[in-house]
């Protein structure tokens, strides 16, 4: 056999990491797990069109099929590798196999409302979504976004407020972006123009972003919830059509305006980043600014209109627990999200795509952890919340894949010093 | 604006963090006065508008200072020390406060940014307060091995993160962050577990520890102040050494200030990493020994409360120097501690602390903005905490 790369040995090792758990959850899962109990999967949640109610299985049967699933896909994974083809779509089934090879275990006996529980997953990433966008367009471009949490909040805090002022959702989402905008200018002036270390200074701005909002939370919200804090929320709008589409409908097109706000985010990042002249320069910027430079790229400017940008888009996912949810700021309401979307970033590689698919997964694992923790399974609830947070840390050894930050991600820009 | 003109070196050192705080109390005021309901009704008239904006900040600043340093309302006829009890619950909040910051310093003097201080802090208090409910030992001892426990479970926690650093490349930094997660997650499913269950409770908190392994009170019944914060000078005392007269130190600095270089002049990089970590996950660990065994006393989810995370501020307000550390933990303790007071005696919540603990830092960070409001020259800036990415 040929030598291989580091980065393609790395790959290898996680396709066997991937064959292991397949194998080991076949084994638990299917055929260690006593038979006779069922596990039911509910496919309908409002007046799609019905292509399949439900699904009735022994859970032991599911177990064990979707297990060999998994393993099957493996193998294919494997020959893919072998003969250096894309090994992605192989992956995502044996992910999805062992995945649900251990739902059927954890659900067995009880009832699984499929379609819901897909789109809870989609709305708790929806504010991870949100960050890691903003964590993309910052860091592509070389400045590291650790504030993310607190351009959150500062989105969710100002657009609650000022929607529960003007009791009006509009006006809510349209403050959220400055509020999150003003955030990353304060990280853009620290971090471009002082050039003061940029983990540090994200830090401390969600300290700030923390302390500000606490304060006047106690001090304002709490005493005078009735002008200050009872904001309208948003209505969930049924796009028509689509939304009657089975399985997929309910969960994609039957969403409040933010979610397909989002939507456009995505696209329109992901597309720009890579087709588009904006695109090729912020990425020139992240990686080499003294070759950008060199090229006539104004390597600051380029860097703080995309922080600036970064902000906007965070602060309106920062609208989505106001106006997009329970209406009422409550303290700390991210409550840690923000990092969960630096994770999500970091796990994706920095690119729109990977950073979107991460948020995913942590969001179905968080929401798989609350509906597993309403029927009761064997696993208890913490660990399961843990698992984006495992799942990062594992991310980043190496151990399995690769990551790497943009280059120059964090190197504050003059020009004349080489780096 | 008269120029400040600084002439003894040894306070130079002082008058940028000391103007960085002033500047902080400054926004801080500012704030309070224009979140006041009773402030904000003499909008319209300026003289009025100041003098209300005036008084609402001095209650709220003096409360801080009663409730940190000295009330002498507390004073009884009998025992006119008593008015100098905030300054014990000072002490007390100071000693953890000022163990995790040293954890945090003395990472940064290795070019290490451990944000995972508060993780680190909660498995010490994990351990500390196991040994001290579970096991039945003689006074001292038990004490003793309960603060052991801490230190060990929080080097392994901390050391495990120099590890993935010296071996993979793992940036610590997303690393602690993610770690302090599964910490907490541990804490909170251990809470559930029988074993952490207090006798007679369903919400999650542990058992008490036992008093063989409480620290000892050092001014008596009347006052929390214990033998915890001589425990984090100590602490202090001893990272000051190993950084400034070890050998051990001195290998710290060499990678903090270019970890090429110490390479090639055959320092064992991963080593160092590995071992910076794990000592800077004990002291952590022994905050949370300090704060278990010295005033909580029992675990709840919320045990390590902010401490992790203002042991970040502390470290930066103390430029990653032991004595930096001291007084930059005191101070901070003292807002803590004081900021309860203010927000049961006046309109001023307690968060205005974690305000001007961010801004404190902000300006530190950021000498230029401190020197242009007080047109400061010649002030030393040095640039120990220089900016490196997620690659460096």
């Amino acid at each position: 056999m040929k030598a291989l790369s580091a980065a393609q040995r790395r790959r290898r090792r996680s396709l066997y990491v991937m064959a292991a758990l397949a194998v080991l959850s076949t084994l638990v899962f299917g055929l260690l797990q006593k038979s006779g109990q069922v596990v039911t999967y509910g496919f309908v949640l409002d007046k799609e069109w019905v292509l399949v109610q439900q699904w009735v299985i022994n859970s032991r049967t599911a177990s064990l099929l979707f297990g060999l699933v998994a393993v099957a896909a493996s193998g294919v994974a494997f020959l893919q590798f072998r003969a250096g083809k894309t090994i992605g779509i192989a992956s995502a089934v044996g992910a999805a196999g062992i995945m649900m090879s251990f739902l059927s275990w954890a659900a067995a006996g009880k009832f699984i409302p499929f379609t819901g529980l897909l789109q809870g997953a989609l709305l708790l990433s929806v504010p991870l979504i949100f960050g890691s966008m903003a964590g993309v367009l910052s860091e592509r471009s070389g400045v590291v976004n650790i504030a993310i949490e607190g351009q959150l909040l500062a989105g969710a805090f100002v657009s609650g407020v000022v929607a529960s002022l003007t009791h009006s959702t509009f006006w809510g989402l349209i403050v959220a972006p400055f509020a999150g905008c003003l955030i990353s200018t304060l990280l853009a002036v620290f971090a471009i123009n002082f050039a003061i270390d940029q983990i540090i200074l994200g830090f401390v701005l969600n300290v700030l972003v923390y302390g500000i909002t606490d304060f006047l939370y106690k001090k304002l919200l709490i005493p005078y919830q009735a002008t200050w804090n009872s904001g309208p929320t948003l209505a969930a709008i049924k796009i028509p059509i689509l939304w009657k589409i089975p399985l997929l409908g309910p969960i994609l097109f039957d969403q409040s305006i933010i979610v397909y706000l989002m939507y456009g985010v995505v696209f329109l990042i992901s597309f720009s980043l890579f087709k588009t002249k904006w695109g090729l320069r912020t990425r020139a910027v992240g990686e080499h600014p003294t070759a950008a430079d060199s090229v006539g790229i104004k390597v600051n400017r380029l860097r703080f209109m995309n922080v600036m940008i970064a902000g906007m888009v965070a602060g309106l996912g920062g609208a989505y627990f106001t106006v997009g949810g329970v209406g009422a700021f409550n303290k700390e309401m991210t409550a840690g999200k923000g990092f969960i979307a630096l994770a999500a970033l970091i796990f994706g590689r920095w690119t729109p795509w990977g950073a979107v698919s991460a948020a995913l997964l942590f969001g179905f694992a968080d929401n798989l952890q609350s509906v597993l923790g309403i029927i009761g399974t064997p696993i208890p609830s913490e660990f399961m919340l843990m698992v984006p947070y495992l799942v990062t840390v594992v991310a980043v050894t190496g151990f399995v894949g690769r990551v790497r930050a943009p280059a120059a991600d964090g190197t504050p820009y003059k020009r004349g010093e080489s780096h | 604006m008269r120029k400040l003109t600084v002439k003894r070196p040894s306070l130079r050192a002082l008058t940028l963090p000391g103007l960085a705080f002033l500047l902080a109390m400054f926004f801080g005021a500012l704030l309070i006065a224009f979140s006041d309901s009773t402030v904000l009704k003499h909008i319209g008239h300026p003289i009025s508008f100041i003098k209300a904006a005036g008084v609402a900040v001095w209650q709220s600043y003096l409360a801080l200072f009663e409730g940190s340093v000295y009330n002498p309302s507390l004073a009884t006829p009998h025992d006119a020390l008593l008015s100098w009890y905030p300054l014990s619950e000072t002490l007390v909040t100071a000693a953890p406060l000022m163990l995790a910051g040293l954890s945090v310093a003395l990472a940064f003097r290795a070019g290490l940014f451990n944000i995972g201080a508060q993780g680190q802090f909660i498995f010490g208090s994990i351990a500390a307060s196991y040994v001290g409910f579970h096991f039945h030992w003689p006074i001292g001892i038990h004490l003793i091995a309960a603060v052991i426990a801490a230190v060990i479970a929080g080097a392994i926690w901390g050391g495990l993160v120099g590890l993935l650093k010296a071996r993979t490349g793992a940036h610590e930094v997303i690393v602690t962050i993610m770690l302090n997660y599964v910490a907490l997650y541990f804490l909170m499913w251990l809470l559930g577990t029988t074993t952490f269950l207090r006798p007679g409770r369903r919400d999650p908190i542990s058992p008490d520890v036992l008093n063989s392994a409480k620290m000892p009170l050092l001014a008596g019944s009347n006052y929390r102040v214990n033998l915890g914060i001589f425990v984090a000078l100590a602490a202090a005392a001893f990272v000051w050494w190993l950084l400034t007269r070890s050998t051990w130190g001195f290998r710290f600095r060499a990678v903090g200030a270019n970890s090429a270089a110490a390479k090639t002049a055959g320092i064992s990089v991963p080593f160092v990493m590995t071992s910076v970590m794990a000592i800077s996950g004990a002291l952590a660990g022994l905050g949370g020994a300090v704060h278990v065994l010295g005033s909580d006393f029992s675990l709840t989810s919320g045990t390590a409360g902010n401490f992790g995370f203002d042991a970040i501020t502390v470290a930066l307000l103390g430029r990653a120097k032991p004595m930096g550390v001291v007084f930059a933990s005191l101070l901070f303790g003292a807002l803590r501690a004081g900021g309860g007071t203010m927000q049961a005696n006046t309109n001023t919540p307690i968060d205005i602390v974690l305000v001007i603990q961010a801004l404190v830092v902000l300006f530190i960070a950021a000498p230029s903005v401190v020197k242009w409001v007080f047109r400061l020259k010649n002030v030393k800036t040095t640039g120990e905490l220089a900016a490196k990415g997620w690659n460096g």
